[in-house]
């Protein structure tokens, strides 16, 4: 069966207080190299049959309809290989 | 015959039963309508109440939005009929696109519950209209993700048509941009509000009485159509 993977972060230019926080929680660890964090999710899809352009189509449709509010999300859509 | 006044109970919401006591106590008739069902029972308006529908899970108001009875009520709701979300409710006409923008998690991480002074900036929505212009208010406010957001032309665009309900004021609580704590559609009837009005409408419980004055705004308005 085949693994489809969405991503979904938000926007750039919105505040994500989210990732600000675990920013200064590595900062405080330690980790001073680390510039920024920002905090998204990642929703992994079995595939039932091919994972051909319709498939991927309507995967990228229920990404926009309910994966993400691209309001303040983007998302990507991507085959992980087996 | 009083008008019927739903109030939608998903799995997770809290402030239904609050919300249909300012229905009653505004002196219209509180109907319980199920996320389950597409059934309206033939009520005049609907409220969305506060609450945690579906745990928040993906995001607040998401996985709400597309249970059945928002099928129905979004097209009541382009059909004319009002429509209040209060809060979590604000976020799921949100997310069903019926009002624009979104709400985020507060900028400053912490969940917040306190009483909060608002000015009414619009008093021509189904829900507003009973209030005078500018008059300030004091009701309860209490979420986690009442940041709204949306890109500047849309903020332009809430302002510049007089959509923008009610604004903090004496400090944002959340991030809000431009302190906005609740928008109304273009047609006027579907308003969303991130404070509590039906927390604030029977002496003895809460800081004011202020609340009672949208729910009475809408009866006003089915009797008198």
């Amino acid at each position: 069966m085949a693994r489809v993977v969405v991503d979904v972060m938000l926007k750039s230019e919105i505040l994500d207080p989210q990732g600000k926080a675990v920013e200064r929680a590595a900062d405080r660890l330690g980790y001073s190299t680390i510039a920024s964090v920002r905090q998204g999710k990642r929703f992994e899809l079995q595939v039932d049959g091919p994972v051909d352009d319709a498939a991927l189509a309507s995967i990228h449709e229920l990404a926009e309809s309910l994966l993400a509010n691209t309001v303040i999300e983007d998302f990507t859509v991507r085959v992980e290989d087996n | 015959m009083s008008p019927r006044v739903g109030v939608v109970t998903f799995p997770g919401s809290l402030d239904d039963r609050d919300a249909q006591r300012a229905i009653r106590l505004a002196g219209a008739e509180p109907v319980a309508l199920w996320h389950g069902t597409t059934d309206l029972s033939k009520v005049d308006a609907v409220v969305l109440p506060g609450g945690f529908s579906y745990g928040d899970y993906l995001r607040a108001g998401a996985i709400a939005r597309f249970s059945p009875i928002m099928t129905s009520i979004i097209d009541a709701a382009n059909d004319g009929m009002p429509v209040f979300g209060i809060c979590n409710g604000f976020q799921v006409l949100c997310e069903s696109h019926l009002l624009p923008g979104a709400l985020t998690r507060n900028d400053h991480l912490h969940f917040i519950c306190r009483d909060q002074k608002l000015r009414i900036e619009n008093t021509t929505s189904a829900f507003t209209s009973g209030f005078a212009a500018n008059q300030e208010i004091v009701i309860p406010l209490k979420n986690g993700e009442g940041s709204y957001i949306a890109d500047e032309r849309t903020l332009d665009e809430l302002e510049a048509t007089g959509r923008i309900i009610a604004r903090y004021i004496d400090g944002n609580p959340n991030g809000s941009r431009r302190d906005i704590a609740g928008i109304t559609n273009e047609a006027g009837n579907v308003v969303g509000l991130m404070p509590h009005p039906e927390h604030a409408v029977e002496a003895g419980f809460g800081p004011s009485l202020d609340g009672l004055t949208f729910f009475t705004s809408v009866l006003s308005r089915l009797v008198n159509t």
